[in-house]
């Protein structure tokens, strides 16, 4: 099922630079996207998060050349995609391929047939085609429903669907718009597991866009993290749960663990600190916060704590209360950094 | 009397029922062939679609408009020398079948871009972005998403055209509508007029059953329960 890719070289698939985008509307210009910068290596699951309205639907959307941005620049492989038209960005559709939330499939076609439309279009022969079909089928777990009409599927079956139906190509890199976003937590998982599994075993590299951050912590190697159309911190998934720069990181890694109870955060003050304490790596496996303890004056209440396992990479992170003098804490803190914690003061 | 009657009915009923049918179906058949790609026209050039074109869309739109201002009676009559170019007179089965087509043609295009302005944009975006060129879209995916509202609108047009078949006979035109006025209007034969108008209710059931019957089998088929 490998497909033979020599057409491109390079490691790096996409490289944008300087990305604008803006609408005018109601007479004005809106921006949607301003000067974003990213690059996406083979092999990558490049996660681009951010809130509704971030831009992070306009940036997928220009890096699949669904619209054309305004300024910029975005190679595919070396090749200026920017601003191409008509039979060269057919032939460039044809090296990428898209998921969308709302799954998009022909109701007019059976799953088969969806699937088979791509090959369709191309002129690929019937015979070769039916073949490509059936493995596809095989891939997602269909084959059984290959003559449903997609209004007899369930969401997740559709959303298998066009997954089938966007690797028929044999596509260097799948877009998924929100893939997973009109899905419940158990499909989600299973089709996030699915685009695993397309991404180890066809080595297709993958470029989500998503508001959830168990989303890139499921699959992502490497994140960006996108607010009012500009790009606030990219880097691996790793390095930005353990250190967040940004506020609206923070926020979106807040989504991700469980709120805090109210009264606690109404008792804090300077000799009552609410922390968060993220341990990385190999820091995650030793007794810290028992020999902090022994060694300042100060008591630690847990309130939370989890084992994040990202791509092998354990992440421990726990909500702490430590009550002690303000000095104490101080020490106890800058003892912790030293022992490579990352430690951020959680403020109401 | 009655006997008469019966006599007169079978003698021209059988053969006028034919001269409407082949009427109305080949104005249907000739106005779906011109409609159609206008209304598929109408619906791509149209702002946002995959061939947006404003000033194709506007002119188009407005022929269309001016076209459907017509009554059909004056259209009847303005055509004449139109359908004498055609066919060659303007009395007769076929010489209706030009005006008959011509007032269909803007009704079925306009119907037709309803229909396809149905189908959801972001699947033409997903069609597309599988590297579909503008036929392709237009031939696999706006017009087959859009078969069962495309059929309801052709099953309009056809019952639009059984009425409109019928004001063709006062010029001459055949058909049931020409025995109603002839016999059934200018003799006083009731009897005429009646067994006219009931055939032409049936005609319009069947037509509007055998288009009910096409349309909800290929949404019932596709899973979705039609929304025309």
């Amino acid at each position: 099922m490998q497909a033979q890719r020599t057409k491109f070289s390079g490691s790096n698939i996409i490289e944008v630079l300087d990305l604008s985008k803006s609408y005018s509307y109601l007479g004005k210009q809106v921006s949607a996207l301003n000067q974003v910068s990213i690059t996406i290596e083979k092999g990558d699951i490049y996660g681009i998060i951010g809130q509704s309205g971030a831009g992070k639907s306009t940036l997928i959307r220009c890096l699949a050349r669904l619209i054309q941005p305004s300024a910029g620049k975005i190679s595919f492989y070396g090749n200026d995609v920017t601003n191409i038209s008509g039979q060269p960005l057919r032939e460039f559709y044809k090296n990428i391929g898209m998921v969308f939330q709302s799954f998009n499939l022909l109701g007019s076609r059976t799953v088969a047939e969806n699937i088979l439309y791509p090959l369709e279009i191309s002129g690929i022969p019937l015979e070769k085609s039916n073949c490509r079909v059936a493995e596809l089928l095989q891939l997602v777990g269909l084959t059984a429903k290959s003559g449903y009409y997609p209004a007899h599927l369930s969401g997740g079956e559709k959303q298998r669907v066009g997954i089938a139906r966007a690797l028929a190509h044999y596509p260097e890199v799948l877009f998924c718009d929100e893939a997973t976003s009109a899905l419940d937590p158990k499909t989600t998982k299973e089709i996030l597991e699915l685009l695993q599994k397309v991404h180890t075993e066809l080595d297709v590299t993958i470029v989500l866009i998503t508001h959830e951050m168990d989303v890139i912590k499921q699959i992502c190697n490497k994140v960006a993290v996108i607010e009012a159309g500009e790009i606030l911190e990219t880097g691996l998934v790793v390095d930005i749960f353990a250190q967040p720069k940004y506020a609206t990181t923070k926020d979106l890694l807040q989504h991700a663990s469980h709120d805090i109870p109210q009264e606690v955060i109404n008792n804090l003050s300077p000799s009552r600190q609410l922390l968060s304490l993220r341990f990385k790596g190999q820091v995650a496996k030793e007794p810290i916060i028992s020999q902090m303890i022994r060694k300042f004056d100060v008591d630690v209440n847990i309130l939370q704590g989890w084992i994040d396992n990202l791509q092998n990479m354990m992440l421990g992170t726990l909500i702490v209360e430590f009550t002690g003098a303000p000095e104490n804490i101080q020490q106890a803190l800058a003892y912790l950094r030293e022992q490579s914690v990352q430690c951020e003061a959680i403020l109401k | 009397m009655m006997h008469a009657n019966l006599t007169l009915a079978l003698e021209l009923l059988p053969l006028q029922l034919w001269n409407t049918i082949y009427m109305v179906i080949t104005s249907v058949v000739l106005a779906v062939l011109f409609g159609l790609p206008l209304g598929v026209i109408l619906t791509i050039t149209a702002k946002g679609h995959i061939k947006q074109h404003l000033v194709v869309y506007k002119i188009l739109s407005a022929c269309i408009n001016i076209a459907r201002s017509f009554p059909f009676a004056i259209l009847l009559v303005a055509l004449i020398p139109v359908t004498r170019w055609v066919i060659g007179t303007s009395l007769g089965t076929t010489a209706a079948i030009v005006p008959l087509t011509i007032a269909a043609v803007p009704f079925v295009a306009r119907l037709i871009e309803t229909s396809l302005q149905e189908v959801d944009r972001s699947i033409l975006e997903a069609a597309l972005v599988m590297g579909s060129d503008p036929w392709q879209i237009i031939s696999k995916v706006l017009i087959p998403e859009a078969l069962p509202s495309i059929i309801a609108a052709i099953t309009l047009t056809a019952v639009n055209l059984i009425g409109y078949s019928a004001m063709a006979g006062l010029v001459g035109g055949g058909g049931l509508g020409q025995v109603a006025i002839q016999y059934g209007y200018h003799r006083f034969n009731s009897f005429i007029m009646l067994t006219t108008v009931i055939l032409l209710i049936i005609l319009v059931q069947l037509f509007q059953w055998l288009g009910d019957y096409v349309a909800n089998s290929i949404a019932k088929k596709r899973g979705k329960s039609l929304h025309v």
